[in-house]
């Protein structure tokens, strides 16, 4: 019999390739048209749940909080922000993207009039792409942004496990409890990789580094930037002494790399301070000391040390970061350095006890900042209101403008586009596209690596990019497979409409009435611009106003 | 000490009038607005600076010193690597650079490069800013200092640029993002994204339609916002005067005759070098420019053949062509990466990461010529080089060398004062005169 290439010519192979290709085409299309009302209201939903004291006072002891602290600081807070506003701001933090057009005709159909926050929190926790993102988020802190050792660590895999544990929402604290006690084959533990990623390719014994990881231990889990310690003792802040750090250090001693992956061994970590001989370090925490148990393996000690419920350095480091996902700026700035002592800022004891008392739920964490006064401000008054000033925005009396990150960027470009959500359920084909296109927008745009919230402005590369490039330019351009201001030129009944839909699809709004005249009128008008033209040119302006890219 | 001024840019109001003009519809009166807000800012030339702005030529991944200004042929450290003569009587670097040993006469070589940073991350950190990095606080790179301490009103492209810049491209740090690098990724040195996508009559609308959307969403909201926050309007401005700007020709090398693109050697980093020429002359205050690949922790030897085969022409022409331009002078370059490597060689025949005696080598803006800094053990045993030079010292040459105040302390948004560079001037490196 003849090999098969024998039977189909060069030319037939051709053939047949383009055709594979035109039936996956054919395929994507259909799906992207079909998909259209796929989105369904949360699968679990209870109203009852968040209206019960447990979880209503809560909010209104936060809320009375801030009002006094307002009071105090003689503020008079924004008024609150419409539902569009507020879903905005938890799908760009919670998913690193806009709502979709159609999950806001969703939102306004479906959602119940009383509370539709929470609703919309059970839709975007039913979402795979809110634990992928979360899980992103975290792994920063944790394991940095870089690829680290080649054949040791699998940054994927560690998100990916991550994104699982969240999706779960498995208890916060077991979590940590598990990435710092791994052990095993970072492959098949995926959380060993928290560990492996410290591991120094220059080191002969391919083991893990004691001191990075007492860095990341205390920085990711408590809030404590001691690493600054390792050198010296600080003479600007006088509550560390070298010796704290390398005595949290030798925790890690032992952790070393076997045959069966990740071991603890029992050998124990030596460090030659200054003008002292090398001398082994014992394992001891820098603060409560009393809460460390006294038994089992070093790393089990120290992660019920960092994760003890009285080591309240925990909690209010969890809902610090889990505050600055939500409002892009953490309520103790730098993120990872909260004070032992108080005095505090409004709110944040409130739900450090909360946390505790329910056992890390971090779902139950964002649901109820969610439906804080607080989140709900504005960023803008209305008529009559005195002007809002910096000091509005040092104590959170109107919510805080923030820069997007890039990939929030990126996903919201995509999204806008596209007038049915993209997420894990889409077509392969939109999947593949939008991972290849955020990735080359986000290098190009500029990661800000793991220093997630300073304080950024825009520079001219991302604006040239934003204005001229080619993301941008082919998310908007006369598609009507791919694009939403296409089909939305094709499905609209009138102009009015049309604008609208741009609004909705790029910045999750109406157009305000001198928005709204300016742009039909430009519509209605006959001039060298085709329809489709000026339907680009209206996503152009959209994408590139600030409004885009500043979470408000 | 001084509180960092307000950036001037940063003043003046975004009316529709102005946008216009910047978008070029005006003829050559879209230069008005933008020149009119930057001459607020005097172009500051300090009497006593001896060079104008700074090229880096940023070896990504840790070049090997052995295998390029500071080999030891014969001993066992070299590992086979040999040696060649330059145009400097007793100085020796390594054989794969036989182009840069004829130009070693314009040189200073400096073979004691001492930092405790042996992770590339800190350790570029390190060599782009002269600080250790520290929680709470990222300091500028060099050419972000130049350009915020030597403003030149005029220049309407970005004067600090990063030619094929690798995953930590140079940086404003607490001076601010608009002092970050403009990033550059075609390897012919055109800038992206400098052309607007529709005609000239179109952006007009689209600008139009912008200006409605932003007046929109500034009702109610903070009236600083956009000059103290988002800086959006201005960037936007600053975008389009760019892209309008008469002198883009200079990142694009395609224009220079064949016979000086063939010196630089047919690679994305030759052109960048040559880029980097024509965008300093364009009144640029820092270039740099990235080769990646020295991570040899495998075969150590063959990723440094090619790499320097890329390198040397490079190299070599760029002095070459600085020197034939009357330029080089005035421009300091810097040859360097985030740390050498190990005098041993491990079990896979690669080096490995070497803080503890590495070579840069820097050249024009008053450094000496011909000159070699400091020694390493040609054994590999001692660890401590002779004449050690701290990367924040080479930090603190270049800058007096520039005509700023290295010690002095500016203050950051954190409200700790801080040195420009905390390193000193070393004095041996300097032409006398």
């Amino acid at each position: 019999m003849k090999p098969i290439e024998k039977i189909i010519s060069p030319v037939g192979q051709r053939n047949l390739l383009f055709l594979t290709v035109c039936i996956f085409g054919i395929g994507a299309v259909g799906s992207n048209f079909l998909q259209s009302d796929k989105i369904v209201p949360p699968r679990e939903y209870s109203a009852e749940q968040y209206q019960k004291p447990e979880f209503v006072d809560i909010v209104k002891d936060i809320d009375a909080e801030f009002a006094a602290h307002w009071e105090k600081e003689g503020l008079i807070p924004a008024p609150p922000a419409d539902y569009l506003t507020r879903i905005r701001r938890l799908s760009l933090g919670l998913t690193g993207a806009i709502p979709s057009l159609q999950q806001i005709r969703v939102f306004e159909e479906v959602s119940p009039s009383n509370n539709p926050i929470q609703w919309w929190l059970s839709h975007l926790f039913e979402d795979r792409r809110t634990s992928g993102y979360l899980a992103e988020r975290f792994a920063r802190s944790y394991v940095g942004v870089e690829n680290g050792p080649f054949v040791t660590y699998r940054r994927r895999r560690f998100v990916g496990w991550l994104g699982d544990q969240f999706y779960e929402n498995r208890p916060y604290d077991e979590v940590v409890r598990s990435l710092i006690t791994a052990e095993g084959v970072w492959t098949g533990n995926p959380e060993v990789n928290f560990i492996t990623v410290t591991i120094d390719q220059n080191d002969e014994g391919n083991n893990p580094d004691e001191v990075k990881l007492a860095a990341r231990v205390t920085r990711a889990f408590l809030g404590v930037r001691i690493d600054c310690v390792q050198c010296h003792d600080d003479y600007l802040d006088e509550r560390w002494e070298q010796k704290d750090f390398h005595q949290l250090a030798s925790f890690f001693s032992g952790t070393d790399m076997k045959i069966s992956g990740i071991r603890e061994t029992g050998k124990s970590y030596e460090y030659k301070y200054r003008r002292k001989p090398l001398k082994e370090v014992p394992k001891m925490v820098p603060f409560l000391p009393e809460l460390l148990p006294d038994n089992g393996a070093p790393r089990e000690r120290l992660a019920g040390w960092v994760t003890h419920e009285e080591n309240r350095s925990f909690a209010r480091t969890t809902v610090n970061r889990i505050w600055a996902l939500m409002f892009g700026r953490p309520l103790v700035e730098p993120v990872d350095e909260i004070p032992l002592e108080g005095p505090y800022p409004p709110g944040l004891e409130i739900l450090v006890d909360d946390l505790i008392k329910h056992d890390f739920d971090l779902q139950r964490l964002i649901r109820v900042i969610a439906s804080t006064r607080v989140f709900g401000l504005d960023s803008k008054v209305s008529e009559g209101y005195l002007p809002l000033t910096a000091n509005h925005d040092r104590h959170w009396a109107a919510f805080p403008i923030s820069r997007l990150r890039p990939e929030q960027v990126a996903g919201s470009i995509v999204q806008a586009a596209s007038l049915a959500t993209i997420d894990a359920d889409s077509h392969i084909i939109f999947r593949m596209a939008r991972a290849i296109q955020q990735g080359e927008f986000v290098k190009h745009y500029g990661d800000i690596g793991e220093d997630e919230f300073h304080a950024q402005v825009g520079t001219i590369s991302q604006r040239l990019l934003l204005m001229n490039g080619k993301l941008v330019y082919e998310r908007t351009k006369d598609d009507l497979v791919a694009n939403a201001a296409t089909r939305i030129l094709a499905t609209a009944q009138d102009n009015s409409m049309v604008v609208e839909a741009a609004y909705l699809s790029v910045l999750t709004r109406r157009p305000s009435q001198a928005e709204q005249n300016y742009f039909i009128e430009i519509f209605d008008q006959k001039e060298s611009r085709s329809r489709q033209e000026k339907q680009e040119d209206l996503y152009w302006a959209l994408i590139n106003s600030t409004e885009f890219s500043w979470n408000n | 000490m001084r509180p960092l001024i307000d950036h001037p840019e940063s003043a003046g109001s975004f009316s529709r009038r102005k946008l216009l003009q910047a978008a070029g519809l005006g003829g050559l009166a879209w230069l008005s607005p933008l020149t009119h807000i930057l001459g607020r800012a005097q172009e500051i030339q300090p009497k006593n600076a001896k060079a104008k702005s700074v090229i880096i030529l940023w070896m990504a991944g840790g070049p090997s010193q052995l295998e390029t200004f500071d080999p030891h042929p014969g001993q066992k450290i070299a590992g086979g690597s040999e040696a060649i003569n330059t145009a400097v009587k007793g100085v020796r670097i390594a054989s794969g650079l036989p182009q840069v040993a004829e130009v070693v006469d314009e040189l200073t070589i400096v073979r004691s490069m001492i930092s405790q940073e042996g992770d590339h991350e800190r350790a570029a950190y390190n060599m782009k800013t002269g600080y250790r990095p520290v929680p709470a606080l990222v300091h500028p790179s060099i050419g972000a200092v130049l350009c915020h301490e030597l403003p030149a009103p005029g220049v309407d492209i970005p004067r600090h640029i990063s030619i094929l810049p690798d995953q930590w491209p140079a940086r404003g740090g607490y001076l601010g993002a608009h002092f970050d690098a403009f990033k550059v990724y075609d390897s012919f040195g055109h800038a992206e994204n400098m052309s607007a996508r529709v005609k000239p009559r179109r952006q007009e609308k689209r600008l139009e339609a912008l200006k409605v959307i932003e007046d929109s969403f500034s009702l109610g909201r903070r009236l600083d916002l956009d000059n103290k926050t988002t800086l959006h309007n201005i960037t936007v401005k600053r975008a389009l005067a760019m892209m309008n700007s008469n002198k883009l020709h200079a990142f694009d090398v395609s224009k220079a005759s064949i016979h000086t693109r063939e010196k630089f050697g047919d690679t994305n980093f030759g052109r960048g070098c040559l880029a980097a020429i024509q965008l300093i002359e364009a009144g640029v205050g820092c270039v740099e420019v990235t080769l990646r690949g020295w991570d040899t922790h495998i075969n150590n030897h063959e990723g440094h053949a090619k790499l320097n085969a890329i390198l040397d022409p490079a190299f070599t022409a760029l002095i070459g062509e600085l020197r034939a331009r009357d330029m080089l002078d005035r421009t300091v370059v810097i040859c360097a990466g985030e740390f050498g490597r190990t005098p041993k060689i491990n079990a896979l025949d690669g080096r490995d990461h070497w803080p503890k005696g590495f070579s840069v080598a820097l050249a024009g803006g008053g450094f000496k010529s011909g000159y070699v800094h400091g020694a390493t053990d040609p054994e590999g045993k001692n660890d401590e080089p002779e004449d050690p030079v701290r990367v924040s010292d080479i930090h603190s040459t270049v800058l007096h060398q520039l005509g700023i105040e290295y010690d002095k302390e500016v203050m950051t948004p954190i409200g700790r004062p801080m040195r420009l560079s905390e390193g000193n001037v070393i004095k041996s490196l300097l032409k006398t005169v």
